[in-house]
């Protein structure tokens, strides 16, 4: 019996070994997930990004549920994503933007680039919005419902598999 | 050579990153101190313990992403407003989970990080007592003998 307990230190080491090694072996995810789904919007009021579009406050939103797009005309991504999220529009979602530390010229030269798929954009210059609803990059999509509840979020560029994934996130929101 | 080399890989490095940036100035407080020392103080010993979300092995204080600058910019702006670190700390974690924070928190996930080493003290206690305890009565049955 006494000799079984020898090698209880080794196995124990055996066991961190193996459980360190298949850790590393696990693709790290780089996402950090806002912690505010469920949570109301926070108060905020934002100047517009440009002069082509009103800006962008709380108030905005309810009544029904609509996409907040955190972007910048800065961000590659942003790019990529733009066809979707007109798709999205055109498929009937209303998408409000905040523009991430960002110029009205930028944004304008943006839009008229790559499409305007939004209804209002808001300039957020020092990422105040972003931080308070627990956005950590551009792109970021989230659903609002309603009643000014966040309900979603989605991180990174949205791709053409995502937006009936989008689209179902606003219909639940209702 | 060398410092052709290095200068070329330090480009290699940094055009990608200045491609994806902002031209914006940076936010009021972001690379500005608080006028008074002991504010500064608690928002430096503060921002030294918050995770650049971007750029995710860094401290605020230790990072110049955008990102990083507009995190001070709240933590300063916050102190200033006559929060407490502690609030600030509540704020963030409230918003992106304990990760933010470098601080260790007690939460549904950790607390067997924070019971281990009490468990292992005692599981020691309890061998070095029996262990000891055979040992002063091998001792007492040996005078006896």
């Amino acid at each position: 019996m006494r000799s079984l307990y020898v090698w209880v230190p080794l196995l124990l080491f055996a066991f961190f070994a193996g459980l360190a090694a298949y850790m590393l072996t696990q693709p790290k995810t780089q996402f950090v997930e806002s912690t505010m789904i469920g949570q109301p919007l926070p108060e905020f009021a934002l100047k517009p990004a440009f002069d082509g579009l009103p800006g962008a406050a709380k108030a905005d939103f309810g009544g029904k549920p609509k996409l907040l797009n955190i972007w910048a005309s800065w961000c590659l991504p942003c790019i990529a994503e733009a066809p979707q999220l007109e798709a999205l529009q055109q498929q009937g979602a209303e998408i409000i933007g905040i523009a991430i530390r960002d110029r009205p010229d930028d944004v304008a030269n943006f839009l008229a680039r790559h499409g305007n798929p939004y209804s209002r954009i808001g300039s957020d210059a020092i990422s105040e919005v972003q931080l308070a609803i627990g956005s950590s990059g551009v792109p970021e999509t989230f659903v609002i419902d309603a009643k000014g509840v966040i309900r979603y979020q989605h991180i990174g560029d949205i791709r053409a598999d995502d937006v009936p994934k989008l689209l179902a996130e606003l219909e639940k929101a209702r | 050579m060398i410092r052709l080399i290095l200068a070329s890989l330090a480009a290699l490095l940094f055009v990608p990153q200045a491609l994806a940036q902002d031209a914006m100035p940076p936010a009021p407080y972001a690379y500005n101190q608080l006028a008074d020392p002991r504010l500064e103080a608690e928002a430096s010993a503060l921002m030294h313990t918050l995770r650049c979300l971007k750029c995710q092995s860094q401290s605020i204080a230790d990072s110049d992403a955008p990102m990083a600058g507009d995190m001070r910019h709240q933590v300063r702006s916050r102190i200033l407003a006559g929060e407490s670190p502690e609030e600030i700390r509540r704020w963030l974690i409230a918003r992106y989970g304990d990760y933010v924070s470098y601080e260790p928190e007690v939460s549904a996930t950790t607390w067997p990080l924070f019971i281990a080493p009490l468990v292992l003290l005692l599981v020691v206690a309890a061998v070095l007592l029996r262990r000891l305890g055979r040992r002063r009565s091998d001792a007492d049955t040996g005078d006896a003998a």
